[in-house]
């Protein structure tokens, strides 16, 4: 079975590879929104500082739902969804694998660009480490809870911005404890409980998203 | 020997509603190895619903379907594993090549060691390593129709399989159906055309539509 869901994910990684504008798109996005912010707020360092984390989430997580809508509906449109949904793999297992590709094409470009984007918003230099911990807890959760919201709206009309108005809600608990975390350490306090709740988010989100998911593309297929 | 795994495939008193309507009421079918399976009837009697109730990608609102005797539900994963089917979607990848595509198919199946052989089988060998983009639909159709010959799986549900193939390919879509059945397995297709498929059974859809109006 994991040598099943590796094909998976190795499949989804080549093709994202060979649109590799794709990638390109959702970093793009998330930089330049980021950098809208000290022209719309105005350039005192201390302003921006102070918003610094909240901007650089609220924007990874526009990105990321900019990117949700691949995640099934090319393979829906396509026939390969009903063929995966197929296969001797568990449907709960191919949205397991499916996710971790979306995560590896964006969750990832997102973690290596938010240290940059939080250099151009003068975040406190003792919030950076927490950034990249919150963001490396974080991120697969977005993923995870995407992976729902797109296979929801797999087949309706309008999907981007039914999924955005589906999926932005459950991202609030994520982007609270997140920008708590990065807070917390950028006034020299422990980010640990803020961590934990992040670590609790996902160690849910693991098993009940895909799960979730599974079911609404079963429906999604009927 | 691949094949042995399924002596029969029944289904009992199906009920399938698309919408609000109806679309066949107590259908019942039976095959055994070795059988094949002609559905038939006008667009829109339910042939490729049926397909997909058979596949378990629909759910039946009434009845059973059972393959040696167990009701598919018991092990839905068992029964994926064991059949081929065949949409209307060629579930092609365009930015993978030819043999990739097929070749991850044949993967998730279990075994991609007869990828070459089954891409010879419909005449694409010469294009493995081109981009699936620049296929015409019908080398889409052979090449989604080659998953059946690259691995061995003892029921297939085949949906309009003939649409858009050329007579070369329809002659060898029609030459690996008689050898799947010749090694025991099962085929269940629906068709417009005659394929030319030898002692078949045929399902006449509309029969069960009169049911479900009734």
């Amino acid at each position: 079975m994991i040598g099943a869901m590796g094909r998976i994910l190795l499949r989804d990684l080549r093709i994202s590879m060979r649109q590799g504008s794709d990638i390109v798109v959702v970093v793009m996005f998330f930089v330049i929104t980021v950098a809208l912010f000290p022209f719309g707020v105005g350039p005192e360092s201390n302003i921006l500082a102070r918003i610094a984390a909240g901007v650089v989430w609220v924007c990874a997580m526009l990105a990321t739902l900019l990117s949700l809508d691949r995640m099934f509906l090319n393979d829906y449109e396509d026939g390969s969804l009903e063929q995966l949904a197929l296969s001797p793999l568990p449907l709960f297992a191919v949205v397991l694998a499916k996710a971790a590709a979306h995560w590896l094409v964006t969750g990832l470009p997102l973690i290596l660009a938010a240290p940059v984007l939080a250099t151009l918003l003068n975040m406190a230099p003792e919030g950076y480490l927490t950034l990249f911990f919150v963001m490396l807890l974080g991120t697969p959760t977005l993923s995870l809870v995407g992976a729902i919201g797109a296979s929801l709206t797999l087949g309706a009309r309008r999907a981007g911005v039914l999924v955005s108005v589906l999926v932005l809600p459950l991202y609030i608990p994520v982007l609270i404890f997140a920008v708590g975390a990065i807070d917390a350490a950028s006034m020299s306090l422990t980010a640990r409980p803020h961590l934990l709740f992040l670590g609790a988010m996902l160690a849910g989100a693991l098993p009940l998203a895909p799960w979730a998911s599974a079911a609404a593309i079963r429906q999604a297929l009927n | 020997m691949p094949n042995s795994g399924t002596q029969s495939f029944t289904g009992e008193d199906l009920l399938c509603i698309r919408g609000e309507r109806a679309v066949f009421a107590g259908l019942e079918f039976a095959v055994a190895s070795g059988d094949a399976l002609i559905l038939s009837g006008p667009n829109g009697s339910g042939k490729s619903s049926l397909l997909r109730v058979m596949a378990g990608l629909l759910m039946p609102a009434r009845g059973l379907l059972r393959r040696d005797g167990q009701p598919v539900t018991d092990d839905p994963e068992a029964h994926h594993t064991s059949l081929h089917y065949v949409g209307h979607l060629d579930a092609v990848k365009p930015v993978l090549s030819v043999a990739e595509n097929l070749e991850f198919w044949a993967a998730l199946k279990g075994d991609a060691s007869h990828v070459a052989s089954a891409l010879e089988t419909f005449d694409l060998q010469g294009l493995s390593d081109m981009s699936a983009r620049l296929l015409s639909s019908g080398q889409r159709r052979r090449l989604n129709l080659a998953r059946i010959a690259a691995n061995p799986a003892p029921l297939w549900l085949l949906d309009e399989p003939a649409v858009g193939l050329d007579t070369a390919s329809a002659a060898a879509l029609t030459e690996l159906i008689a050898a799947h059945r010749a090694q025991g397995g099962i085929a269940i297709v629906s068709t417009h055309t005659d394929l030319g498929i030898n002692d078949a059974e045929t399902l006449q859809l509309d029969d069960f539509a009169l049911a479900a109006a009734a």
